[in-house]
């Protein structure tokens, strides 16, 4: 088949463009790539840079509007139902159906891709067994868990082995133990069956399991190669420093407003620091007294650079104030907090407390409590035993103007659709309370601080996801709350508003502000100063992220990444 | 092989349409909770007729002609008349609501009788539903027509009423609303079955996100048709037998035309509703905004300007003129003539032509409109 | 205090600017009652127009020729067609040609010129027995105004008794006086129960919802700040489709403003506690919306708005007494073309009162409780 090209799929010039109310606006602009056959080539890049339009252009369920595509040596143009029947295609929501069970789901799927009788039962049984669904076979898809929906997905793609497998965001929203398990299946796709395999993400840790990439960014292709090229520019310009006397977040915040410094972000007991071209940590003034020591660079150093650095979007530094030190008793108290839905204990007793001017991870698996927890927090949702409180009182039962001292995130950025920003903003003061002056000053802040006065008058839908996040947390932000809950603050938005995130968030906990937040990204479990890993209802760790990257460790090397930490504690728990 | 192979993939299609209906409430409610519903709704709830109408009678002065003039109002059971004493008492009566109709004899009725120009009674009715009050009028000339013959006959007196009326009703002659409405009834059912039903759970797909793996599996667009239109086709014919069933069996309406031709016929309205419910779906592609459009486009039309209970020869010419692009105006019609009248082919065959001729260009249209392709 | 009021008044801004800013929230503010509004006054009508007939006269004479003339200029009758023979007659009422044929036999004119009692025979279409009745009333009262006619210029006597009939409230009978102030009932049921009980499930689909929990806003406060745009918006629609009826389709309103607008907001307490309950219980739009045609149809049917109450058997009639559309019907109805006052719909205003007390005392109830 790969006799005709040596690549599996070949993109030229390829433009597309959707209307977005009455003026067209670009998803993808003029794409050149190629797709190598036998490897796992990684599609990169954050919501709406144009991931999907391009998986669903190879998948031919979408035609440019100019260039030209050929997959497998076929023209997307005229033959994609011959290319349809060597394709395998899962998109984003897996494509399940959920009514069906996972065999009738499987069944439907050998019927469409004319797999024969006789062949089928092998071939489950060899699906059932890779994706550790066997024992689920009678179960609706709809009763499955994230991780094994995913799976499921991935087994009805797989039920005739297609030539290209395309995968549309498989790992959005599914816990770092599935995640890494679906690589396990597809790597050994690729060694067994000489698959080629194109996959999207946003998660820029899952680059380097790649062996080649393309890079998206607002619908151009900004950067094309192995992960090691990539790593390979930045030699020599990432660099880890030590604490010092200073605090990780003190000391991130001093380095990430220097000129020469492209990127400095926390990690573990120290600040990993990317510098420009040209310039090296020793060369500058301010790092006298610091303990600097040469790093391997990542992919992700790479991409940040591509895109200019973090300069351009750091928060004004104005109100950086009098560091608050943690440790002034504890603002959110938990104990022996459980809640079942049925027979089903969701959360089953666990302890923690937030000390003020914390920021605190809640960790954990898909279905792992994490969520429950947060709302019972929230006053979302009553506990069926055990104590809560958050700021001295338990919120489902506290006067409504308890609920003021608190603000709210959660994953959807959920805002009012049809309001236009200033709108929304209006509302939420209101709604929290302010009036008169106190609610001009806010709103005024509001717009100030977020950089909001541009789109003042759009309506809240049509923003786009970075900006969608900036106005959720203005909004979250306008009666000055003392305890702030962020549920999955950052899915889905490109690493630079992440870190213009992250930035907000330390400054606010220096003013002593406690943040409570959940989290896909393990990165940014290392931001937090104490966290939990939760599983199956329980507690599985708890501590600073150091802590618990050591205790699992035990005495070998602390460096290991938060997301090995994650896993070998959720496998350990397993065993 | 290619045969073979299209029959696999669309046997899996059709399996999995059952599953998901099978599995689905909504879907079981649609097809065949709501039509007992409403056909029991219909068939003993609402009624046109008017029966055992509660009527004021006021009779001043009572005597013998008095009270054989009230005497056939009491025998018939369109009525049932309640005395009051005086006029002030039956007018209050009336604006409570508590009586339709008042029937007034003034004292000198029993006089008046025997005089030339004879005696007026006077029938006073609750204009408000003109419908109701048009039929009071009528039962009550009809009582009166009766009570004429019987009164000439007592007193042997020669009644010279130059022209008698002898009206003969065909098809329906005991004139039951029950037995039009129910055939127009199953008119809207499989309008609710095919349209609507078929416009959720195509636009489910869309929203949930598996006809996009579906399209990219190399299945053609024809089978992803075919593997909806099976189905709820055979759905809809299910329905459609209940609501005969039900129709013939529970309600008494006579099925007087051939049930074969009844279901050639229903086949053809399901197609032209399985036709317009996916069309809507591939437009709406979003189960809520699909659901607006069916109701608007239509379940409404099917119940108002299909002369299901509003008569179409009394629109406004305008009206009249879009009732004919209303799929359900033809069933209708097809669906009264062959419960009451029979096979009537002056009326099937324009009929049926005319749904044949739809059920064509929706299922045209919508194999033109689906393209395997998402933008 | 006045923190509650402010907060209830935002939210109010909120939801008025929320379904006003979107085209299709507008669309089913202004669309749905434009369209029921128009059809339902031109199209659905139970009165006859252009009925088409045919006539038989097998008698020449000038009699019969007279009858046929009444015929044709009646009002409901359009133009006839002429039938020769008796074969012609069971094809055109088979075919729908014609609804009524009038079949005059050879001996009409010679029989009333001796003063005998000539016979006509009507034949009716019956498939729909509704039109067929009425038909045949039109036709007998033909016949009877070319009795009286006969009877008045032959100077002999006619029958010993007459019926002199009169009605109420509405004396053409015209059927459009009887449907329009249904349909503005209807209306304001259907506009109301889109708008409230889509609201929640909105916010839940959004997500919006967990963040109105989170804020100090109470859950009754949630609650009214949800009821009233629901109040506010029902109350507008109804004045619209009132102004409407009286103004374009000129139907009377005689009983004062004050009445019927006490009606209206008595209903619109029900409609709305119906709408919060429906919304409570809904986590998608999709079942607020099945939700609200589920309630909507069968209230409508079962509310005397097409066909009437006292019809139905016994036991339809008892479940008609929880609709809240049966009283509202009656109340509508009552102020329009009856004048009826506080007095007289008392026996409809107090069930009204209790259907929405209770309806919104379970709707808070239920809100609070699926707040988990």
């Amino acid at each position: 088949m790969t006799a005709i090209t040596e690549h599996v799929a070949v993109l030229r010039g390829v433009e597309k463009s959707f209307m977005a109310g009455k003026r067209p606006a670009p998803a993808l602009c003029r794409v050149d790539a190629v797709i190598r056959p036998g490897c796992v080539t990684g599609l990169i890049g954050p919501d709406g840079a144009g991931k999907t339009t391009l998986m669903r252009m190879l998948a031919g369920l979408i035609r440019p509007d100019a260039g030209s595509i050929a997959v497998l040596g076929r023209d997307m143009a005229v033959e994609s139902q011959q290319v349809q029947q060597q394709l395998g295609y899962m998109p984003q929501r897996f494509g399940l159906y959920e009514d069906l069970s996972v065999q009738e789901n499987l069944d439907l799927y050998a019927d469409l891709q004319c797999v024969p009788h006789e062949a089928r039962r092998e071939r489950y049984a060899e699906l059932m067994h890779m994706t550790g669904l066997a024992p689920f076979t009678g179960r609706l898809a709809g009763q499955l868990s994230g991780g094994m929906k995913q799976k499921l997905g991935l087994a009805c793609t797989l039920v005739r082995s297609p030539s290209l497998l395309l995968l549309d965001e498989p790992t959005a929203g599914v816990d770092p133990v599935s995640r890494r398990e679906l690589w396990e299946i597809v790597y050994r796709q690729v060694e067994e069956a000489d698959m080629s395999v194109l996959c999207s993400t946003a998660y820029l840790d899952e680059a380097e399991r790649c062996e080649n990439l393309l890079l998206l960014h607002q619908g151009r292709l900004i950067g094309q190669g192995s992960p090691a090229e990539f790593s390979g520019r930045m030699q020599g310009r990432v660099w880890s420093v030590g604490l010092g006397g200073e605090t990780r977040r003190g000391l991130q915040q001093r380095l990430v407003r220097e000129a020469s410094v492209l990127d400095a972000l926390i990690q573990g007991e120290s600040v990993r620091l990317v510098m420009h071209e040209g310039h090296a940590p020793a060369d500058e003034a301010w790092s006298k007294d610091l303990q600097v020591q040469a790093v391997q660079p990542r992919f992700e150093d790479a991409f940040i650079s591509l895109l200019g650095g973090v300069g351009a979007i750091l928060p004004d530094a104005a109100q950086q104030m009098a560091q608050v030190h943690p440790g002034d008793g504890p603002v959110i108290e938990v104990k022996g907090l459980s809640r079942s839905f049925g027979k089903f204990m969701a959360v089953k007793g666990i302890d923690f407390h937030v000390r003020r001017g914390e920021v605190f991870g809640l960790l954990g698996a898909n279905g792992a409590g994490k969520s429950t927890t947060f709302r019972m927090l929230c006053g979302l949702l009553p506990a069926s035993s055990g104590s809560l409180t958050v700021a001295g009182v338990d919120l489902r039962e506290a006067p409504a103007s308890a609920r003021g001292r608190i603000g709210y995130m959660s994953q959807r950025f959920s805002l009012y659709g049809t309001l236009s920003v200033r709108e929304n903003l209006r509302f939420f003061s209101s709604a929290y309370g302010l009036s008169g002056k106190a609610r001009g000053a806010r709103i005024d802040w509001a717009f100030e601080r977020f950089d909001l006065h541009d789109v003042a008058d759009t309506a809240s839908n049509d923003l786009s996801l970075g900006y969608k996040q900036r106005l959720a947390m203005a909004a979250a932000l306008l009666h000055e709350p003392d305890i702030l809950f962020l549920d999955e603050p950052t899915s889905g938005v490109d690493p630079l508003a992440r870190r213009e995130f992250w930035q907000r968030i330390n400054m606010l906990a220096g003013q002593g502000v406690t943040v409570l937040v959940t989290t896909h990204f393990m990165e940014e479990a290392e931001y937090c100063d104490r966290l939990v890993i939760m599983a199956e209802g329980a507690i599985l760790a708890s501590g600073t992220p150091q802590q618990i990257k050591q205790s699992v460790a035990g005495s070998g090397k602390p460096s290991q990444s938060m997301e090995d930490a994650f896993i070998a504690l959720i496998r350990r728990e397993e065993v | 092989m290619a045969g073979s192979i299209r029959r696999m993939r669309l046997a899996g299609l059709i399996r999995k349409e059952f599953l998901q209906i099978w599995r689905d409430p909504s879907s079981i409610a649609i097809a065949f909770v709501l039509p007992v519903v409403l056909l029991l709704l219909f068939g003993y709830g609402v009624s046109l007729d008017a029966k055992h109408v509660p009527v004021a009678l006021v009779v001043e002065q009572p005597d013998s002609a008095s009270e054989s003039f009230i005497g056939a109002f009491r025998k018939l059971e369109y009525f049932a008349p309640v005395a009051f004493p005086g006029m002030p008492d039956a007018e209050e009566a009336m604006r409570e609501g508590s009586v339709a109709a008042i029937l007034h004899l003034r004292s000198d009725f029993g006089r008046a009788i025997h005089q030339p120009g004879g005696a007026a009674a006077q029938l006073i009715v609750n204009g408000v539903n003109a419908n109701t009050a048009r039929l009071i009028s009528g039962y009550a000339n009809g009582v009166w027509a009766t009570w004429l013959q019987q009164y000439a006959a007592q007193h042997g007196v020669q009644v010279n009423l130059p022209v008698l009326v002898e009206s003969r009703v065909w098809f329906n002659s005991e004139l039951s609303s029950r037995n039009y409405l129910v055939p127009g009834l199953i008119a809207v059912i499989m309008t609710l079955i095919g349209a609507l039903l078929t416009a959720l759970v195509v636009s489910r797909e869309w929203e949930r996100g598996t006809m996009e793996s579906l399209m990219a599996t190399p299945v053609s667009m024809t089978e992803i048709l075919l593997g909806k239109v099976i189905p709820y086709f055979v759905l809809g014919t299910g329905g459609m037998l209940l609501s005969v069933a039900m129709a013939v069996w529970l309600f008494a309406v006579p099925l007087r035309g051939s049930f074969v031709l009844l279901m050639i016929v229903a086949s053809l309205f399901l197609l032209v509703a399985l036709g317009m419910g996916l069309l809507i779906s591939t437009v709406a592609k979003n189960q809520f905004v699909a659901s607006q459009i069916a109701l608007v486009v239509t379940f409404l039309p099917a119940f108002l300007l299909s002369g299901f209970i509003f008569e179409i020869a009394s629109m406004p010419q305008v009206v009249q003129v879009i009732t004919h692009i209303i799929p359900a105006r033809y069933f209708v019609s097809l669906l009264q003539t062959l419960f009451m009248a029979g096979d009537i082919w002056a009326v099937i065959v324009p009929n049926a032509l005319a749904l044949a001729v739809m059920a064509l260009f929706f299922m045209v249209m919508v194999r033109r409109v689906s393209r395997k392709r998402l933008d | 205090m006045v923190a509650s009021l402010r907060r209830v008044i935002a939210l109010m801004g909120k939801e008025f600017l929320a379904l006003l800013k979107d085209k299709k929230g507008r669309f089913v503010l202004i669309g749905p009652p434009i369209i029921q509004l128009m059809v339902f006054g031109y199209a659905a009508s139970f009165d006859l127009n252009h009925v088409p007939y045919a006539i038989y006269n097998e008698d020449g004479g000038s009699a019969s020729r007279q009858l046929v003339a009444r015929f044709e200029g009646a009002p409901p009758f359009d133009a006839a067609t002429i039938v020769h023979d008796d074969a012609q007659i069971q094809p055109l009422i088979d075919d729908k040609q014609v609804l009524l044929v009038v079949h005059i036999g050879p001996q009409f004119s010679r029989q009333l010129a001796l003063g005998e009692s000539a016979h006509v025979q009507l034949i009716v279409d019956g498939r729909n027995s509704n039109t067929a009745l009425i038909i045949l009333g039109y036709a007998s009262s033909i016949v009877q105004s070319f009795n009286t006619g006969r009877l008045v210029t032959s100077g002999s006597s006619g029958p010993p008794a007459h019926i002199s009939m009169r009605a109420w409230f509405n004396p053409n009978l015209q059927s459009r006086w009887f449907l329009i102030p249904g349909i503005a009932g209807l209306i304001t049921l259907v506009v109301t129960m889109m708008v409230v009980s889509l609201s929640v499930a909105r916010e839940r689909e959004q997500g919006t919802f967990d963040q109105l929990m989170v804020t100090p806003l109470r859950p009754f406060e949630i609650l009214l700040g949800k009821a009233l745009p629901g109040f506010i918006i029902g109350m507008l629609e109804s004045t619209l489709v009132i102004l409407i009826a009286v103004f374009w389709f000129n139907i009377p309103l005689l009983s004062s403003p004050l009445v019927l607008y006490s009606g209206i907001a008595l209903f619109l307490l029900s409609a709305i506690g119906i709408g919060l309950m429906i919304s409570s219980l809904s986590l998608t739009q999709q079942q607020g919306f099945l939700g609200a045609f589920l309630f909507i149809v069968p209230s409508i049917l079962l509310s005397g708005f097409a066909t009437p109450i006292e019809n139905m058997p016994h036991a339809v009639q008892m479940i008609t007494l929880i609709d809240p559309m049966r009283y509202f019907m009656i109340i509508l109805r009552g102020v329009f073309l009856e004048g009826a006052g506080f007095s007289i719909l008392l026996p409809q205003f107090w069930p009204l009162a209790v259907i929405g007390f209770v309806c919104m005392s379970l709707a808070t109830w239920l809100f609070r409780h699926r707040m988990v």
